[in-house]
């Protein structure tokens, strides 16, 4: 169930067929025109979609003057003024709470929900239902409705403004998902080839590593793509449990507010830098971002 | 997803009882051991804090003055039931999260239509779709309010002006439709690439069958296409929901909650009581309520979706 950019063959071949067909040309030309206005449609949507972000970026290259130009310009000199800015403001540190929040949390989901994966697909344990539903029962737990002892607890314990306690509630976040996308595409695994590996005489561990882990490598990128955008993204806690010391870039972005339109292409700088991590990602792995997103339970 | 009765199966069986027990359960320990570390991890660190919550929720205990924590029994929730902005918050999460979802999933669906046929540039335009889904939030919220939602600098202002529309300030004379707006335009990629891939999936000799037998494109996508993404659907709309539901950052960013209290969610009132009013009391009893209210809903939501699932398979 990828996406890809290639031909769907049926399409193509009944618009042969239709061509070929008795109703002749004219039918031809309408399909052909219907046609072309179907893709000037999902041009011009995409676009549309699009075009809040592109403004956004085009703002971050003006200067202050520019970004309250009315009517709005499209053309003008583009400067780096606005993103030197950004790092003046101090936005260093918050880059690398989020790096450090985000890259140990998606390590740590990966190292708990693939072997946890594992028993509930491979050589399910019993009861696996009732331990799936158990954890996708977790994400049903509003983060709001958790606020309040966490940050009770972690004032209590002196773990208040921790990168590291962000780091566990992102794990603890993530980790149902990234359990039931991990189930899924060890599901698809045909188990003729793990036994076989071991009617070779491979031991269980150099099954999983030479044969089950090549095989599911694109199923683990995709879980920890997903992991990266909502641990970066992730808002909620990093405002409400982090201070001075661990706050994370979406913290960064939300000092704006107090001057809200004095340095608005200041603003669009900063939340062009903030974004482009995860959209890049997310650009390059568009085939895993579909698996992951459906958690690879439908197919 | 015949995934689910997979559970029943066991292993081969050694002969006798007692060594098959010992065996059974020497087995059953290897298979659990992988699965132990993130069900141990997932227990303590959501269901230690939740039970907390209830106990909180028990307490008079108002963080700016200590010592004031005291056994009070169920009067947290009286209040929570008789608080009218409660009932205010909990609508408006309902209105929120059932109108985002929804639009974003007739939208959805629209665009993985379109962009289910070749044409050139598809990849590009996929590409387009999905960035907003990309975007932090925090960043797409203030997006909208400064330069698409401004009164005096927004864009929305600029392109209506020809139309007569003049300086009108969205988010705060219509912030509801705002609020739904942005997270429309952020949840719609995501609903399009769970649809897209269900379009993707379907069979293409259907497809090209009632093409044969002469049906409308209408009739085939009613009859056939729709109840083939019958799954895809009811899967966005609950992973839709259930991030949905707990929007935070938009309507922090945004509105406030405001202006009054006519975009206050259950999130944000609740950020608001323990936050702003420090009352760890309220504000944890009206944790339980939420989390309740959620858990019944999703549970119901999630039977619908297995037992689906289920069907499919048989």
């Amino acid at each position: 169930m990828t996406v890809t950019a290639g031909e769907s063959p049926q399409r193509a071949g009944s618009a042969a067929r239709s061509a070929s067909s008795s109703d002749g040309p004219p039918r031809h030309t309408g399909r052909a025109v219907r046609g072309v206005l179907l893709t000037t449609l999902a041009w011009v949507l995409g676009l549309a979609f699009f075009f809040p972000v592109l403004w956004m970026v085009l703002t971050g290259f003006k200067t202050e003057a520019e970004a309250f130009q009315s009517p709005p310009t499209l053309f003008f000199v583009p400067t780096l003024e606005q993103y030197a800015g950004v790092f003046e403001r101090g936005v260093g540190p918050y880059l690398v709470n989020s790096l450090w929040a985000t890259t140990a949390s998606t390590l740590l989901v990966i190292v708990l929900a693939v072997p946890a994966a594992y028993a509930l697909s491979i050589r399910p344990v019993r009861k696996t239902s009732d331990v799936l539903f158990f954890f996708i029962s977790t994400k049903m737990l509003p983060a709001a409705a958790v606020i309040v002892p966490l940050y009770v607890t972690t004032q209590t314990f002196g773990i208040a403004d921790n990168i590291w306690t962000l780091t566990v509630l992102y794990t603890a976040m993530n980790l149902p998902i990234a359990v039931w996308m991990m189930r899924s595409f060890l599901m698809e695994v045909p188990v003729e080839i793990l036994e076989a590996a071991h009617v070779d005489g491979a031991t269980l561990p150099q099954t999983l590593r030479r044969v089950l882990l090549p095989v599911v490598a694109p199923g683990i990128a995709a879980t920890a793509l997903i992991c990266v955008i909502f641990s970066w993204n992730e808002f909620f806690f990093a405002v409400n449990l982090t201070a001075a010391k661990a706050a994370t870039v979406p913290v960064f972005l939300v000092g704006f507010m107090t001057s809200e339109g004095l340095y608005w292409a200041q603003l669009s700088a900063a939340a062009t830098l903030a974004s482009l991590p995860v959209v890049l990602a997310g650009w390059i792995a568009q085939k895993q971002l579909v698996r992951g997103l459906s958690m690879g339970a439908v197919k | 997803m015949t995934t689910l009765d997979a559970t029943t199966a066991t292993g081969p069986r050694p002969p006798t009882s007692k060594q098959r027990r010992a065996a059974t359960r020497k087995q059953g320990w290897a298979r659990r051991a992988p699965l132990l570390p993130a069900l141990i991890f997932a227990i303590i660190v959501t269901q230690l804090p939740f039970l907390l919550t209830i106990f909180y929720s028990l307490q008079s205990w108002n963080l700016v003055r200590p010592g004031s924590q005291e056994f009070v029994g169920l009067a947290n929730y009286v209040a929570v039931f008789t608080d009218s902005t409660f009932r205010t918050a909990a609508l408006n999460t309902v209105l929120i999260t059932a109108g985002c979802v929804v639009i974003a999933m007739l939208l959805g669906i629209g665009l993985a239509m379109l962009l289910d046929r070749p044409f050139r540039g598809r990849g590009v335009v996929r590409t387009l779709l999905i960035t907003p889904f990309l975007i932090m939030p925090v960043a797409g919220a203030l997006l909208w309010e400064t330069t698409i939602f401004h009164p005096l600098f927004g864009l929305l202002n600029f392109v209506l002006s020809p139309f007569g529309v003049d300086s009108v300030a969205w988010v705060s004379q219509f912030p509801m439709a705002s609020i739904i707006v942005a997270l429309v335009w952020q949840w719609t990629p995501f609903m399009m690439l769970l649809v897209l891939a269900g379009l993707q999936s379907q069979a293409k000799d259907q497809l090209e069958a009632s093409a044969t037998d002469g049906a409308t494109a209408w009739q085939t996508f009613r009859l056939i296409t729709i109840p083939h993404l019958r799954r895809y659907i009811e899967l966005g709309l609950l992973l839709g929901s259930i991030y949905v539901v707990n929007t935070f950052d938009t309507i922090y960013m945004m509105t406030q909650g405001g202006p009054g209290t006519d975009t206050t969610n259950l999130p944000f009132y609740l950020y608001q009581r323990a936050f702003l009013g420090f009352d760890v009391g309220q504000a944890a009893a009206l944790g339980v309520v939420v989390v309740a209210g959620t858990i019944i809903v999703a549970t119901v939501a999630l039977r619908m979706i297995f037992r689906t699932f289920g069907r499919e398979e048989a």
